[in-house]
């Protein structure tokens, strides 16, 4: 094993990190909204809101995330529409824009699935209960259903969490200094195909990992009020 | 207080309600027997619209509900409904369950609706569960707290669906006490059972149902004792 690059390279696996580490939380907090929206529209009784996720979420659900990148990353500006390079994002920031985009909108129909589960998991006796009292559908999703349908949907939504963390490598390929590239960089930078490789699955690793220890308590506390 | 005009309920090609007629007044408390799927359930899941009649109407204090522009929300206020598998909220507490919907629809402070619902509760003889969870709770007592629950809204009348059909059978007493307690206090009750027992006793009136259709109805002795029909007759010798 040859781990001699580090001293000179160490800094472009904490950058990359640091930008695996951002472009999952901004996917996961758009992601979520989005996620949220789309079940509303696929729980509720129109049927035009329920067609749009519907086919949403099929066609998410149904094409590779590496064609989605490429289709957002190359389509949007060819029929004008131009991303914005916030400052804070760096040099990269169009790069890193598209890449949050593409994998929002991914991310955005697995967890709209999460959730749609999740509610629809609540007994109807529930809802019926609920509305027979005279509180309105707003009110039993607010105070009945949602408080009960969490307990469904947090676990899976956890996983998710972890998916986009290792799903992001992929935004490699549109240029985004994140952790994949930055190793596939020090690749070729020093002629050492292997050992960079191993240090990015470390920390994606040490990622993830502690994300899922941090949700496993989550969810002890969580069961303690059962 | 309840009219009910030619109802008629299907659930797609299936005819549940083929045309019910009934006027239920206030004080009264209405029985429904029948055998299963005879459409008694459906007929009581009507009267609040947690099933939109098909046709027909029903009219409640002089006012056609099953139409739009009807204030779903605040008729239900006004129409309690207690179930066979009790739907108390498992997140809440006894107390919890009780307070929620007078605290949000009644716009009464808690600590009102908290002293109302502690007289409900001592009135059943349950409150020491007051900060107890529902899964802590037997049968007897989860549909105790769900009578307990309607009732903290004052409804005018209280719609039971089978209310003792899922409690072991040493529970059954002590649900139906609670209900023979309020038709004593003039509550207006409509209550789909299969305890005859109750029906005879409590009932002001039976209301035999089979096949979507109110077969026979009068005062429970009567009915009991003489049934006209022999679609009654057939079921009363079966259940009694």
């Amino acid at each position: 094993m040859n781990f001699s690059f580090l001293p000179k390279y160490y800094n472009f696996f904490i950058i990359g990190a640091k930008n695996t580490v951002l472009l999952a939380v901004f996917t996961v907090i758009l992601g979520v909204v989005l996620g949220v929206i789309l079940a509303l529209m696929k729980i509720s009784r129109n049927k035009i809101l329920n067609f749009i996720s519907t086919t949403y979420i099929e066609v998410i659900r149904g094409t590779p995330l590496l064609v989605q990148i490429f289709i957002i990353y190359y389509g949007l500006p060819a029929i004008g529409i131009n991303f914005p390079a916030p400052a804070f994002l760096g040099e990269y920031g169009e790069e890193f824009v598209a890449g949050i985009v593409a994998l929002s909108i991914n991310s955005g129909a697995y967890v709209a699935e999460i959730i749609r589960s999740g509610i629809q998991s609540v007994d109807k006796g529930q809802t019926e209960a609920s509305r027979s009292l005279g509180l309105s559908y707003k009110a039993t999703m607010r105070y009945i259903i949602i408080p009960q349908a969490l307990k469904n949907i947090l676990p899976a939504l956890g996983n998710e969490f972890i998916v986009v963390i290792k799903e992001s490598s992929i935004v490699s390929v549109i240029g985004i200094h994140e952790l994949m590239y930055n190793a596939n960089t020090v690749r070729g930078n020093t002629f050492i195909p292997l050992e960079p490789l191993l240090i990015a699955a470390a920390i994606y690793f040490i990622l993830t990992f502690t994300l899922s220890k941090f949700l496993g308590i989550a969810e002890r506390r969580m069961s303690v009020s059962d | 207080m309840i009219e009910v005009k030619g109802l008629v309920k299907d659930f797609g090609k299936l005819k549940v309600l083929k045309g019910i007629d009934t006027h239920v007044k206030k004080g009264e408390v209405v029985v429904v027997i029948g055998p299963s799927g005879s459409g008694k359930s459906t007929f009581l899941r009507c009267l609040n619209l947690l099933e939109e009649p098909t046709a027909g109407e029903v009219i409640f204090e002089g006012k056609k509900i099953n139409e739009k522009g009807t204030d779903i929300d605040l008729l239900r206020q006004n129409i309690g409904m207690v179930f066979q598998l009790f739907n108390l909220f498992p997140h809440m507490t006894v107390l919890e369950n009780i307070t929620l919907a007078p605290i949000k629809l009644k716009k009464i402070s808690r600590e009102e609706a908290q002293k109302i619902a502690m007289d409900l509760l001592n009135q059943v003889g349950l409150e020491d569960k007051a900060e107890a969870y529902p899964n802590q709770l037997s049968g007897g007592q989860k549909q105790r707290i769900a009578i307990v629950r309607a009732l903290a809204m004052s409804p005018g009348v209280m719609l039971f669906d089978e209310p003792t059909s899922s409690l072991d059978p040493e529970m059954v007493g002590e649900v139906l006490e609670v209900m023979r307690e309020l038709a004593r206090d003039e509550m207006t009750m409509i209550v789909v059972t299969h305890e005859m027992g109750f029906a005879r006793e409590v009932g002001t009136r039976l209301m035999f149902m089979d096949d979507g259709k109110i077969v026979e109805e009068g005062i429970p002795k009567e009915v009991f004792d003489n049934p006209q029909h022999q679609r009654t007759k057939d079921f009363l010798r079966k259940v009694l």
